[in-house]
Formats: structure tokens, C-alpha cells, sequence
């Protein structure tokens, strides 16, 4: 293509890969910035006020108070901010406001005089129009049918691209190829007006200036076709289909504009896989016919249906001219909230056209020191990439697989303009409600890059597909042409492997190196005298034998027990014996095993054994006064005992090993928890546990760690020995039976989960992505065995994994890219399984949909990742400095490269708005956090936890969600198996929003707090906590009493659907005024200022002078 | 010499991902994996010994007096002790780790730290051997 050398310069000066490396802006200086703010306390001085919908600069409640010296507060919102704001005529109601890009001159002056002017817009036409005259111009018919579609079909099947009209058996291999069709159908009337409606609907502001001209016009259009996040109202369609020619003139005519958009394809799509000339489509193009449309882009949408300047082509189109309808309409989409109705209810059509104007909404400015209440409502849905509409229905669900980008960037050096991370997230072993599994002697894969075959190949006819990571054309096979879910032959795009983007194959015996394993687990546990106190041990055999028999596994499964204080004990639990017998090993340093196979029995066949030993383990160790803990040797005989097999390793440790190999020492310095300079000692101490890890997980072991302790257990490194063998970690500090029940409690929740749920052995996982993207780092817990591979000794369902992309080659010619995961692992059952999980983005040249196509909480999330890392490898003060410069820089960028006007303030694009919060949520996390007291091991603990959880709960832990709930109604409840379930709304987490009067609850993730206002309304006092009065709550309130009132029932309901939806169990903790949590509660204010951090606020002012600097 | 083997094996850890032929025996992960692992262990074994090499040679122009070639070489030594000070916390001697090598920034630092070394002493090597020639001619 002809884009690279313009793009040239852009690399000499493309800077290093994504990362918090990537910005190395200056220092973060917690300076307040503006003199005139007044902390508001956050803690005491609350007011009792009911929380302030919106923000008004009057009222003094709020925490921004307003201030004379700020005029900043007194303007009014944004919607009334420039003077060339045109009369909004065709938006009814103007709700949340045009994004200022719309807000242009009328169309007359435009033509001229449009400040968006761009020098190079006469050019992007070029390719468009010089493609649009090749073609025949065939079946406008069949254009009109689908024109929206779009160019999917172009990569599908290039012989039927190129001769227009789709022989009905190709429609057989394509899911759309009619859309195909439209291309060369429409072309004809393209050189009248191309391209314009690229800027009709995408933001004026798109093309950076030192891009490729061309560039961003040719490829722009196709996003529109792409369009389609659901958010597109119904409400587009009552200006539809305007019969005729006049009627429907808008300022930019229709149907060119279709035409356009279409074309605009053209060079991109048709260049690479049809057989169109590539020259043609890179010339230089005859100004005039461009050179006046080019600047339409700046019309407001209003306008757009009240004059009629070029009405050449209207009359015979009158299919197009409903594709453009939704451009014309732009404006109401936009009052639309994101998550509003999906295209299930519109026909595909229409659904795909009102989608298209979701760009607009993402990409809507919102000025952050104005506009108050940016958090939505509800928890914030995953955007939905800009793909054609056939293509994201089939698209992985966003639960399990998520990039942080919906948008992928053409290049490295746009994506490095952007300063946002590229990244994946994914949960790929989630527990999923439906998954279709697919056994089959031969699984079809790309011979070259072995990729699995997915909804995202192209038939290219009823033999052959094409991959679509590495472009190879492949041979279909035999077995694969016929269709066992419809019984038919011959239609191998029906296939269900090709029919579902997450799909599971049960794998023929070329997949195993040797025979499956069984299920083998071995239980390690810590019974020296520190943790007998703590009393675990009846916790934990009591919830094993109660779920013995739900362990996952076969016939095969074998369980094995070893416990150790300063010497290890292994029980032999043979069949035959009458009762387990415990074997002493007391030479720590060199480990060996007493016998070699009766310490791992199958399940089945000793149960009973098994069970007596649970029963009387709590009681063996009553008396001991052993404090020392082997754990080392502990772990190496365990490691020798499930070397030969593989399997899980569950240790309980619950102080800090202090005896043989592995012994640590106490690095913790409690005087400096609080202490602002860097935090020491985040990274292990020895590398014994890591290496052991390794040598489990080449094993095929997994060591999953239960760290049960009240002092400092060093976890930075004891967490080794998960994190390198695919583990996972929980900790419980405090953890004691009978003076903390609410770990107990939760203890008992995750032991049982833990116990129960399902788990794949000896598992690798392989992403793949399109030949141009590579893999540039991994989190998680796992070892990296080669650039695209991680060894999982053990995979559970809860279990999450980021990676970091990087573009090594340009996109030029892609419209889409795939990412797959695939997971291979043993199931419990001995089953050999793939599971594989198939992701398509489309591919953008333009910062603006780079932008628009922005995920903010997966971007948050793998922020959070990279900035565990570095604080390990660098310093704590350097991570933070990189999460708020990743914040600055891609502000900037956005302010510098994509708005056109710039007005003062902060500003954001929409679905960034919420970016700063996030920001600022983060470095107010535990991990994160400085000069609050915070322990090591919970901090260390809150990294594990932000590499490993998946998004969904990342975020929670990030960014707590609070309720109010003395005020419960059935009002938009959802109803989940008859049970009704309130929906409070979301509120912004400052003490503004508390009030005396109310409850609220307060969902951190792992912890829920309900906090009880002074004055209380006393009907939820006594419906919902059973209790008389506010002084009657009792201190340490764990859960709720059963009462059987509307309201208490309505509280539980809620919050156990919060607790249902996640695999941990969060436990409940009802504080007061007075209570010992109320400082974690209010440190979760993260809106507020605390001695040591910024408000949201100010933290917005040093965003801004950082920007504007 | 020691840092091309150094560099081959690096490269192989890379490019094993860049072919994507051999990329796709997942049928035998564990094969592929002691491969791998025995790539990062010759890697291993490779740096010891270069530097040890190299800090002999640095005692040998000290013994010969030779001040300007010392010069020359004492930064690269200063940096190798640096380096070898930073290394990642192992209990066994070696620089790398093998848990963060696959990291993208990471092997692709310690490839270029490969060529530039490289370079280095194949410039220093023929300094060497002019300055040997020289003498023998001279004497």
C-alpha cells in the first residue's frame, strides 16, 4: 500500500514500546495545585446531606467548592461553552451535549471556511475515487439490500468481489457477502462525493497532522460500515427512508455519502485480497470533487437534514439513503447512555446502521473539572468493538477475552501516539454457562501456524478456507464437511467450530505426551503451635470431609496429607491398615520419602482411611508446643511425593518458616508500613521458592498457598511458589477461630469453593495473534515457556491473565485481527481438552477511533498490572509516577491530536472520562498507596491479586462499588430464578455522598461494608439489622439476621447476588461510627482527600497543569 | 568465542516464536520445554565464563603494563561487575533469570547487550592481533 512512506516519519520518531516506560514524563508532584480549593475533611465533616446528583458550582456541600477565583466552576456545562455552537436544530433534546467537534459552523460557511480545514483533505479522496471508477457498476440492487455491512465479505471471497453480483452458493461460504457486493455496486456514483461521510460522523478532529493523508479518509469510511456497538436507539430510524430525492437532500447527499463510506474500502480491502489495481487505488486524485466535500466532516448532524445543497443522486437510492440516515442523525444517538438498547431488538439492518453513531457518543468530550457525575449508574459495560454486525455477534464474550483497545492501531508508532497500553484480558478457564464441546478425530487447524479453525476464517470455496492469523489457505477436510449438529454434508461454514468463538474440543490421544493423569492432590499443612492457635485445622478437615466427595476427578483420584511443624510427618494410608499411620521424617535437610507408594492412595478405594485421618488431625497436634516451621523441606518432600504424577499442592502456612531450607527472615520494619519514601522489600528474598516452583512446573505440579497468619509471613517470597507454578494465593490476615469469625467465615466459603470447583491438569495455554501483532509481556501466574506459551501446571476457573501487545509489522491491509487462546489441559476426569478462545478487532489508522474504541477499565486493569511489575523491579515511587503519567500522556495525546478546538479545562473523551478515577483509585489501593499504614504482606497480597483475578474483579478491588440501601425498592429489579434483586445505583465514592439518614453498602471486591449513618433510618434498623436502635448495633456484625421483613429480605437478596457473582467470598462488615473497619472503609473514599493523597479533584488540577504544561 | 554462542542462543529463544513451524509441536510441550529450558541454562553457563575471560585478560595487560589497552577494557569491566552485582536475587551463580527472560523487553536488552559485545571484542581482537604483529615485526 501506498501509506508507508508517509508513515516513515512517525517511526524515526516512535518511541519505546507501551508500558509505564513508555511515558517518562516528570516527576508526580503531590502539590495541591490550586490555592482557592478547600479540603473538604473527608472523614468527619461529612454533611448530612442527600448526595447531589449532579455538580453545581453553588452549593457549598459539595466537595468542590465553589469559588470565586475559579471561574472555571462558575461556566456553565460545556454544552453552552463555544460561540459557534449552531442552533441545535434537529436534536429534540440536546442532552448530553454534541461533542464540540459538532458543534461547527452551519454547512454554507463550512465549504470554505471551516476551522477543521485540512490541508490535506483533498487528497484522502483519491483512493476512493480512483477505485470507485474501475469496477463495473453492477447491482445497485443488490447494494441497496445490506449497504451498511460492509467489508467483511471483502477478504471473504475476492472472485465474487470482483465481478459484483454474488452467485447465490457463495452466499454460502460468506455471511455477508451482499455487502461485498455494494462495494462495486456503488462505486459508480462515487467519484461524485466520496469520502466525505468519513467526517459527517467520525470527529473532525481525526487526522493528526503528521499523518498520512490519505490515511485516515481512506480507512475511516470503513469503519462505518464496521459501526456497530449496540447502543443505537430505535429513534434513528423515524428520519429513515426519506422516499425520494428532494425530500431527503441532506447537506451531504446521501447517497454519495454511502458511497463514500463504501469505497472507501476500496483501496484497503479489495487492494489486498481482490484483484483491484493498487495503483489505481494510491493515486493522487483530481481535486475539485473532493476538495469542496472534504469539509461536510464538520456539519453538525443537525444541520444535516435541513438543507439541501448537491442533491445529485438521491433519487435512486433509496436503500443508501437509509444507510445514511443514522449519520444525519447523529445527535440522538448521542443521548443515548451506552449501554443502551441493543441491536437484538432492531432488524440487523437498522441495528447496524444506528450503530455506527456510537463513535461519536465514545468520543464525546467531556471537560472532567466540570462534570460531576461521570460514573453511570450501573457497572460500566465492556464497549463493544466497531465490527459488522454479524462478525460481533460471534465475537468472544468480553468476560473472557477483552483488549484494551477495541480499536487496534494500524502501527506501532499510532499506538505509541495514543500512550495507551495495548493489551489483552482474559479469563479463559471461567465457568461458563453454555460451551459447546466438539469431539472429532481430526481438529482442523492452519497447517502453518497451527491456529484452530474459528468464526473468523473466510471459506474461499466449499474446500478451501483461509486462516485468519496467518493467511494461509488451507484444504477443508472430509470429516469437516459435514455437520454433525444439522446432520448435512457440504456446509462446512455451519460447523460449530465455526459457529462459536469459544468452543471446546476434546482432543484425540496426538495431544497427550502420555496418558492423562488423574487427579492427584496433596494437602500440606503447617501444625506447629502457631497454627494450632489460630485453629484452621478443624476448619479445614471439616470442610474437606464435607465436600470429600465433590473433589473433582474419577475413579483415579488420588489425595495424600502431609503435615510439619520442625520435622515433616507423612501418613501412610494404605488400604488394609486399620488406621492411618503417621511417618516421621526428622532430617529436614536432605528429604526423603518413607515409602514410596502408599503416601498418595486413591480416594475411592480408602476413603474411609482418609476421612478417620481428617477427623483426627485437629486432635493429634492439640498439645504441641513446636513453634518452628519447616516449610522448605515441606514443600520439597511434597514436591518428590506428586513429582512422578503431577497434581495440585495446597499448602497452609500460617508463620514464617524459619527452619531448613527456605527459612526466611523477617524483613518487615512496622515503623516504616506509613512511611512515604519506597517501600523495601516487595521482591523475594530468595530465589529457593521460585526455583522449586520451576521445578514443580516442569513437573506438572501446582502449589496453591492458604497463608493464615497474623504477623509477617514475607510473602513477596512465599508467593513465588504459586506464582511460577500457575498457583493460585489467598491469604487471610488475622486469621484466628474465635476472635476473627468473619475470616472464618470466609475461609470457610473459599475452602469450600476452592475444593469443589473445577480444575484442568497439566495445561499449557498458546495465544495466537495476526501476523504483524506479537506478544510483548505476560501477567499472571504461570511460567513463561516460550514468547507465546505458558506452562499452567494447574488451571482453575478463576483464574485470570493479562497480556501486553506490541505491533511489530504495520496492519496496512487488515480491516480485522484475530487473538486466540487456546488451552490445552487434562480435565478431572482424564479427558485430554482444548479450549479455545477466538477474539476479532478491527484495525483503525486514525487516533480518534484509537480512541473511541478505548476500554478504560481494561486498560486500568492492565495498567494496574505493569505497574506491579515495575514496583517490584524498580521502586514503588517510580509506579505510581508511571500510572499518572500513563494518564497525563494519553490525555495530552488525546488533546493534542484529536480535539481541533481547544477550550480550556480537562478534557477527556467520553469513555476515558472515567480514567483519572481509576488512575487515582489505583495509586489509592493498597497496593499501591504510600504514607497510610499498610503491611507488607497485605500489600504484596493486593499486587498478587491485581495480577492474577480477572478484570471483573480487578476492578471491584480498584474501585469499590457503593450503594445506598436503607431506600431499596423494587424499581428496575432484575428477577434471577424468582428471586427479585433491587438495583440500587452506583455513587461516587466520597463522604459526600454518605448521609446520617441512610445506609450504604460499600462492595470492595473481597470485603463488603455496611456502613450505618448516625441517624439511621430506624425502620432499616430494626427490618433489616433486627435491632432497636443505632446504639444497639452490635460491634462485630458479620451478616445479616434472617429476618423475614420485605426490606431485610430485599438486602439479602442484594447482597447475595453481589456475593454470587464472584468465586471468593467476600465477607460482610457492619460498621458504625466507632468501629475498628471504619478507617478501611473511609480509605476507600477515594474521591477524597486524606493526608497523604490527593482528592479526585485536585488530582484533575495536576492532570491539568501537567497537560497543559 | 563465547558471546556469539551467547547471542545464537538468545536468538533461538526468540525466533523459536518467529517460525512458526517449529513453533507448533504443543503436541510435545515437554520436549520443547527442556529445549528451552536448556537454552536458558547454556546462556546461563555461557556468562560466568566469558567474564571470567575477560576480567584473565584485564590482569594480563595489568601485568604488561599495557595501560591504554587496559583502559579500553575497564569499562566493559566496570560493567560486568555492575551487571553481576544487579542481577536478578539466585542462589546460584548466573545472570539470568529464567522466569523473566521470555520478557520481550528483556531478551531483546540482552540480544543487543550480545551484539554490542560482540562487536566489541571482535574489534578488540584484532587490536589485539595488530598489536601483537607489531611487536613481533618491531622486534
Amino acid at each position: 500500500m501506498t501509506h508507508q512512506p508517509n508513515y516513515s516519519p512517525m517511526q524515526a520518531k516512535a518511541p519505546a514500546p507501551p508500558g509505564p516506560g513508555l511515558y517518562p514524563s516528570g516527576p508526580y508532584q503531590p502539590v495541591p495545585p490550586v490555592s482557592s480549593y478547600q479540603p473538604v475533611p473527608p472523614v468527619s465533616s461529612y454533611q448530612p446531606v442527600p448526595p447531589v446528583s449532579s455538580y453545581q458550582p453553588g452549593p457549598p456541600l459539595t466537595s468542590y467548592p465553589a469559588s470565586p477565583g475559579q471561574p472555571l466552576l462558575t461556566r456553565p456545562p460545556m454544552g453552552g461553552l463555544p460561540s459557534h455552537t449552531p442552533p441545535q436544530s434537529a436534536s429534540p433534546s440536546p442532552g448530553p451535549r454534541l461533542p464540540p467537534a459538532q458543534a461547527t459552523p452551519p454547512p454554507p460557511s463550512v465549504s470554505s471556511s471551516s476551522y477543521y480545514q485540512n490541508p490535506q483533505q483533498p487528497q484522502p479522496m483519491a483512493p476512493s475515487w480512483q477505485y470507485n471508477t474501475a469496477p463495473p457498476p453492477m447491482g445497485p440492487p443488490a447494494s441497496m439490500s445490506t449497504p451498511p455491512r460492509g467489508p467483511v465479505a471483502n477478504h471473504v471471497n475476492p472472485a465474487v468481489s470482483s465481478t459484483a453480483p454474488p452467485p447465490p452458493s457463495s452466499a454460502v461460504y460468506t455471511s455477508a457477502p451482499p455487502a461485498h457486493v455494494s462495494h462495486s455496486a456503488t462505486q459508480p456514483p462515487g467519484p461524485r462525493m466520496p469520502p466525505t461521510s468519513a467526517h459527517g460522523y467520525t470527529q473532525p478532529g481525526t487526522v493528526p497532522p503528521p499523518m498520512n493523508p490519505m490515511a485516515p479518509h481512506t480507512y475511516q469510511p470503513s469503519r462505518a460500515p464496521y459501526g456497530p456497538p449496540p447502543t443505537g436507539p430505535p429513534p434513528t430510524m423515524k428520519a429513515t427512508p426519506p422516499p425520494t430525492g428532494p425530500p431527503m437532500g441532506n447537506a451531504t447527499p446521501p447517497p454519495p455519502k454511502a458511497v463514500g463510506t463504501v469505497a472507501g474500502n476500496g483501496p484497503q480491502a479489495p487492494n489486498s485480497y481482490n484483484h483491484v489495481d493498487n495503483k489505481m487505488a494510491g493515486l493522487p486524485q483530481p481535486g475539485p470533487p473532493g476538495r469542496h466535500l472534504g469539509h461536510y466532516p464538520s456539519l453538525p448532524p443537525g444541520y444535516q437534514n435541513t438543507s439541501t445543497p448537491h442533491n445529485t443522486t438521491s433519487p435512486m437510492h433509496p436503500a443508501m439513503q437509509a444507510a445514511t440516515q443514522p449519520y444525519t442523525q447523529a445527535p440522538q444517538p448521542y443521548q443515548q447512555p451506552p449501554g443502551g438498547p441493543g441491536p437484538a431488538q432492531l432488524s440487523p439492518s437498522l441495528a447496524a446502521m444506528s450503530l455506527q453513531s456510537s463513535t461519536p457518543e465514545a468520543l464525546r468530550v467531556v471537560n472532567l473539572l466540570q462534570e460531576r457525575n461521570l460514573l453511570p449508574p450501573r457497572p460500566i459495560p465492556a464497549p463493544t468493538p466497531c465490527l459488522p454486525q454479524d462478525l460481533q455477534k460471534i465475537n468472544c464474550n468480553p468476560e473472557v477475552f477483552r483488549s484494551t483497545l477495541t480499536s487496534i492501531p494500524q502501527t506501532q508508532s499510532l499506538l505509541n501516539k495514543a500512550k495507551m497500553p495495548l493489551g489483552l484480558l482474559l479469563h479463559p478457564f471461567k465457568d461458563l454457562s453454555q460451551l459447546p464441546v466438539v469431539t472429532s478425530s481430526t481438529i482442523v487447524r492452519c497447517r502453518s501456524c497451527r491456529t484452530y479453525i474459528n468464526p473468523f476464517v473466510s471459506f474461499l470455496d466449499q474446500r478451501r478456507w483461509k486462516c485468519n492469523l496467518c493467511y494461509r489457505v488451507n484444504d477443508v477436510p472430509e470429516e469437516f464437511m459435514y455437520n454433525p449438529v444439522s446432520r448435512s454434508y457440504g456446509e462446512p461454514h455451519k460447523r460449530p467450530e465455526v459457529q462459536n468463538a469459544t468452543i471446546e474440543f476434546i482432543a484425540p490421544s496426538e495431544y497427550m505426551l502420555r496418558p492423562p493423569q488423574p487427579a492427584v492432590y496433596l494437602f500440606v499443612l503447617d501444625v506447629s503451635h502457631n497454627a494450632v492457635e489460630t485453629g484452621y485445622l478443624n476448619v479445614f478437615c471439616q470442610s474437606l470431609l464435607d465436600n470429600i466427595n465433590a473433589l473433582p476427578g474419577d475413579s483415579r483420584t488420588k489425595v495424600g496429607f502431609i503435615t510439619f511443624d520442625s520435622t515433616i510427618h507423612f501418613y501412610n494410608l494404605q488400604e488394609g491398615l486399620s488406621q492411618p499411620q503417621m511417618l516421621i521424617v526428622s532430617d529436614i535437610e536432605d528429604i526423603f520419602l518413607p515409602t514410596p507408594d502408599s503416601l498418595l492412595v486413591n480416594l475411592n478405594e480408602c476413603k474411609e482411611l482418609v476421612q478417620d485421618l481428617l477427623k483426627s488431625l485437629p486432635t493429634l497436634f492439640e498439645k504441641t508446643m513446636e513453634t518452628q516451621s519447616a516449610l522448605g523441606s515441606a514443600l520439597q518432600a511434597a514436591f518428590k511425593l506428586l513429582s512422578p504424577t503431577g497434581g495440585r499442592m495446597s499448602v497452609f502456612q500460617t508463620q514464617l518458616p524459619n527452619l531448613g531450607v527456605g527459612a526466611l527472615q523477617s524483613r518487615e520494619d512496622p515503623n516504616q508500613r506509613a512511611s512515604a519514601k519506597d517501600i523495601q522489600h516487595l521482591s523475594p528474598a530468595t530465589d529457593f521458592y521460585k526455583k522449586l516452583a520451576l521445578d514443580c512446573s516442569g513437573q506438572q505440579v501446582a502449589v496453591d498457598l492458604f497463608l493464615l497468619s497474623s504477623q509477617y509471613c514475607d510473602l513477596a517470597s512465599l508467593g513465588c511458589i504459586s506464582r511460577y507454578s500457575a498457583g493460585s494465593v489467598y491469604y487471610y490476615p488475622s486469621y484466628h477461630h474465635q476472635h476473627n469469625p468473619a475470616q472464618v467465615e470466609c475461609f470457610q466459603k473459599d475452602l469450600k469453593r476452592y475444593i469443589t470447583r473445577k480444575i484442568g491438569f497439566e495445561a499449557v495455554m498458546r495465544i495466537r495473534c495476526t501476523k504483524g501483532l506479537s506478544i510483548h509481556t505476560f501477567h499472571g501466574n504461570f511460567f513463561v515457556r516460550s514468547t507465546d506459551l505458558l506452562s499452567l501446571p494447574n488451571v482453575n476457573p478463576d483464574a485470570g491473565f493479562a497480556v501486553q501487545m506490541s505491533i511489530e509489522e504495520n496492519l496496512d491491509d487488515m480491516q480485522v485481527v484475530s487473538f486466540q487462546a487456546a488451552l490445552l489441559y487434562t480435565s478431572s476426569k482424564g479427558e485430554r481438552r482444548i479450549r479455545v478462545h477466538t477474539l476479532c478487532l478491527p484495525v483503525v489508522n486514525s487516533l480518534s477511533d484509537i480512541f473511541a474504541g478505548a476500554d478504560v477499565q481494561a486498560i486500568s486493569g492492565l495498567l494496574a498490572c505493569m505497574a506491579v511489575d515495575r514496583s517490584v523491579t524498580a521502586s514503588l515511587s517510580d509506579a505510581r509516577d508511571a500510572m499518572t503519567n500513563a494518564a497525563i500522556d494519553s490525555l495530552t495525546s488525546y488533546r493534542q491530536s484529536v480535539l481541533t478546538i481547544q477550550q480550556p479545562g480537562l478534557l477527556a473523551p467520553a469513555c476515558l472520562r472515567l480514567f483519572p478515577l481509576f488512575i487515582l483509585a489505583l495509586l489509592k489501593q493498597k497496593s499501591f498507596r504510600t504514607g497510610t499504614s499498610t503491611r507488607l504482606d497485605d500489600r504484596v497480597f493486593a499486587m498478587c491479586q491485581l495480577k492474577y483475578q480477572p478484570l471483573a474483579y480487578a476492578m471491584l478491588m480498584i474501585h469499590p462499588s457503593l450503594y445506598r440501601i436503607d431506600d431499596l425498592t423494587d424499581e428496575g429489579a432484575l428477577n434471577i430464578s424468582e428471586r427479585t434483586i433491587p438495583q440500587p445505583i452506583l455513587l461516587q465514592l466520597s463522604v459526600e455522598k454518605l448521609s446520617r439518614e441512610a445506609a450504604f453498602l460499600m462492595d470492595a471486591g473481597t470485603v463488603m461494608y455496611l456502613w450505618i449513618g448516625r441517624n439511621c433510618n430506624p425502620n432499616f434498623l430494626s427490618q433489616v439489622l433486627g435491632v432497636p436502635s443505632y446504639a444497639s448495633v452490635p460491634d462485630n456484625l458479620f451478616m445479616l439476621p434472617e429476618l423475614d421483613t420485605a426490606e431485610s429480605q430485599r438486602t439479602r437478596a442484594f447482597i447475595g447476588w453481589l456475593r454470587d457473582q464472584r468465586p471468593f467470598f467476600p465477607s460482610l462488615r457492619v460498621i458504625r461510627d466507632e468501629s475498628q473497619w471504619k478507617a478501611s472503609f473511609m480509605q476507600n473514599m477515594i474521591e477524597d482527600r486524606t493526608e497523604s493523597a490527593l482528592s479526585y479533584y485536585e488530582f484533575l488540577l495536576h492532570l491539568q497543569q501537567q497537560i497543559s504544561k | 568465542m563465547m558471546v556469539l554462542l551467547l547471542i545464537i542462543a538468545f536468538d533461538e529463544l526468540k525466533t523459536d516464536y518467529k517460525n512458526p513451524i517449529d513453533q507448533c509441536n504443543t503436541l510435545n510441550p515437554t520436549v520443547e520445554k527442556v529445549k528451552k529450558i536448556k537454552r536458558v541454562k547454556i546462556a546461563l553457563k555461557l556468562v560466568l565464563p566469558e567474564y571470567l575471560i575477560h576480567f584473565f585478560f584485564c590482569v594480563m595487560f595489568f601485568c604488561a603494563a599495557e595501560w591504554l589497552t587496559l583502559c579500553l577494557n575497564l569499562p566493559l569491566l566496570a560493567y560486568h561487575v555492575w551487571r553481576y552485582m544487579s542481577r536478578p536475587v539466585m542462589s546460584c551463580p548466573g545472570l539470568y533469570d529464567p522466569t523473566t527472560i521470555m520478557n520481550a523487553d528483556i531478551l531483546a536488552f540482552c540480544q543487543k547487550e550480545g551484539w554490542c559485545k560482540l562487536a566489541f571484542y571482535l574489534l578488540s581482537f584484532f587490536y589485539y592481533l595488530y598489536g601483537m604483529i607489531y611487536v613481533l615485526v618491531s622486534s
